[in-house]
């Protein structure tokens, strides 16, 4: 599909979600709870066969996080960013989509490890870069290391 | 994933991360029946620089030749991915002289890296002399880019609107050579390896990954192309004027170790033959495009991928108008390429993971960023 084929086709599909677009992909809104089942919808739904999640990030703007899954489909070659807005900074926590991708096993532990969010459902929730007694979460924006030294 | 308990016939193992098959310092831990594999786990982070981190406090000019530590192997097209990240930010193109040597430099970086994991995979089964053949050729390559980029190893050549300077008068006369002398070696990497019984003992048949598991777990590159899986990102999100070159996407559909050997092998081939359409056709010209000092892009977010020797590489800069990027990912092909260890170790004898780490081709650094 084209973007704006694919776009017409999520605003059928999932009417009352938010669309976007910026340079490089088309961007779905999903509420955090739902976004496992829009997911496997996605993944499933012949149309769209979004089979090969390339990318799952997040993103800390200091008073919510973001979300980000990059996702593309080996059939049809169509591309699209999902983005999932999280508004509790202390406690946040999503569905996994591990059973949907494997890929996302190892980018959730890292999203676990260096975010501090956390998803429910996950097999094995690890950090996989940091010691486990770790303080902090280095890649949000408050991130203090007591043993960095300013000169 | 989860932690097993240790049952009384069964016992736990640590491979590295000091291990010379892991080629840098990944560490897994191995689950074992006998000699059987009942299940691995790889710890990482032993190399965690923050290059993520580190690239939200540097200007978009610096931080892209932090990516020349990720994979290193793969610098020029790691630089060449912020680059064209950047540019599409700032909705400018570099010049078609630049274009042509950025593909170059990329396919030179191709042909350099594969002959190293060729010979590499000579150790790990146990063969010296193809290590030094294949360093004889990339010893060639390195010269060349000393030559033009000043370094050997991270070349930190290419900038957002071109490239830093122009080539070295003897480039191209270079480059000639080295095609001439590797198009003439190349029967010697079948004589060497490809036909050896040993090699082909311990490649065949082994570390199976099918198209399906490869798509899940996220493998690009040889290693998905091997498993039949079209991924060359060359091919289908054509960058810097690879549109304009003809060549070959190599797929194979065993998904074995030895597919993944062919493969790389071939894709040689298609590196030397993009090389030859391109060598006498550099454009005269400009070879970068003039930026202010301090480069500021508008807020939004940018996704550009490449492929690099080992898989796709995606860059994705998140901006807010400042003169540094509000946040930076970089969707590494090792990283998820280390996915496919798990599925080809379970029920795998003990002694094939050598060579299934070695057809891999991981790359520590990029993994752990």
């Amino acid at each position: 599909m084209t973007k704006e084929e694919l776009k017409s086709y999520l605003e059928k599909t999932f009417p009352g979600m938010t669309q976007e677009e910026n340079i490089d992909f088309p961007v779905l809104w999903v509420e955090k709870d739902q976004i496992f089942e829009v997911a496997k919808k996605l993944k499933e739904d012949e149309a769209t066969k979004f089979d090969f999640l390339f990318d799952e990030t997040a993103i800390d703007w200091q008073t919510h996080f973001e979300m980000v899954y990059h996702m593309t489909s080996t059939t049809y070659r169509h591309d699209l960013e999902i983005k999932v807005k999280l508004e509790d900074r202390d406690d946040a926590e999503l569905p996994s989509v591990e059973p949907l991708w494997k890929a996302a096993e190892m980018y959730e532990n890292e999203i676990y490890d260096l975010f501090g969010i956390r998803f429910s459902g996950h097999p094995h929730l690890r950090r996989i870069f940091m010691t486990n007694e770790w303080k902090g979460y280095p890649l949000r924006k408050d991130y203090q290391d007591d043993d960095v030294i300013s000169l | 994933m989860e932690t097993k308990d240790i049952k009384h016939d069964e016992f736990v193992i640590n491979v590295g991360p000091q291990h010379p098959s892991t080629h840098g310092v990944l560490r897994l831990e191995l689950w074992l029946d006998g000699e059987d594999i009942i299940d691995s786990k790889p710890h990482l982070g032993y190399i965690h620089r923050g290059i993520e981190k580190m690239s939200e406090a540097l200007g978009y000019k610096q931080f892209i030749y932090l990516t020349s530590r990720m994979d290193y192997l793969s610098a020029h097209i790691s630089n060449q991915a912020c680059s064209l990240a950047i540019e599409k930010g700032l909705q400018i193109e570099a010049p078609a002289r630049a274009q042509v040597i950025r593909v170059l430099m990329a396919e030179l970086t191709r042909l350099a890296s594969h002959q190293l994991w060729w010979g590499a995979l000579g150790l790990d089964l146990g063969a010296v002399s193809p290590f030094f053949y294949a360093f004889r050729e990339r010893e060639m390559i390195l010269e060349i880019f000393e030559e033009t980029c000043g370094s050997r190893l991270t070349m930190n050549y290419i900038t957002p609107g071109g490239v830093v300077n122009d080539l070295h008068p003897d480039f191209v006369k270079k480059v000639k050579k080295l095609i001439e002398q590797l198009k003439g070696n190349l029967h010697e990497y079948y004589q060497l390896l490809t036909g050896n019984v040993i090699l082909q003992a311990r490649t065949r048949g082994v570390g199976k990954l099918t198209a399906e598991d490869a798509v899940s777990l996220g493998c690009t590159g040889p290693v998905a192309r091997a498993s039949g899986v079209k991924c060359d990102v060359r091919k289908l999100h054509p960058y810097d004027g690879y549109d304009k070159v003809e060549f070959e996407e190599v797929l194979n559909d065993k998904g074995d170790n030895f597919a993944r050997y062919w493969l790389r092998i071939e894709e040689m081939k298609q590196s030397i033959y993009i090389i030859e359409q391109l060598i006498d056709n550099i454009p005269e010209g400009s070879y970068r495009e003039k930026l202010k000092g301090v480069v500021k892009l508008p807020a939004g977010e940018y996704y550009q991928r490449v492929e690099t020797a080992r898989g796709e590489l995606g860059v994705y800069i998140v901006s807010d108008g400042k003169k540094e990027p509000y946040r930076v990912r970089f969707r590494t092909p090792n990283f998820s390429n280390l996915n496919a260890l798990r599925p080809m170790l379970k029920g795998a004898k003990i002694g094939d993971m050598v060579s299934m780490m070695a057809t891999l081709d991981l790359i520590i650094p990029d993994i752990d960023r």
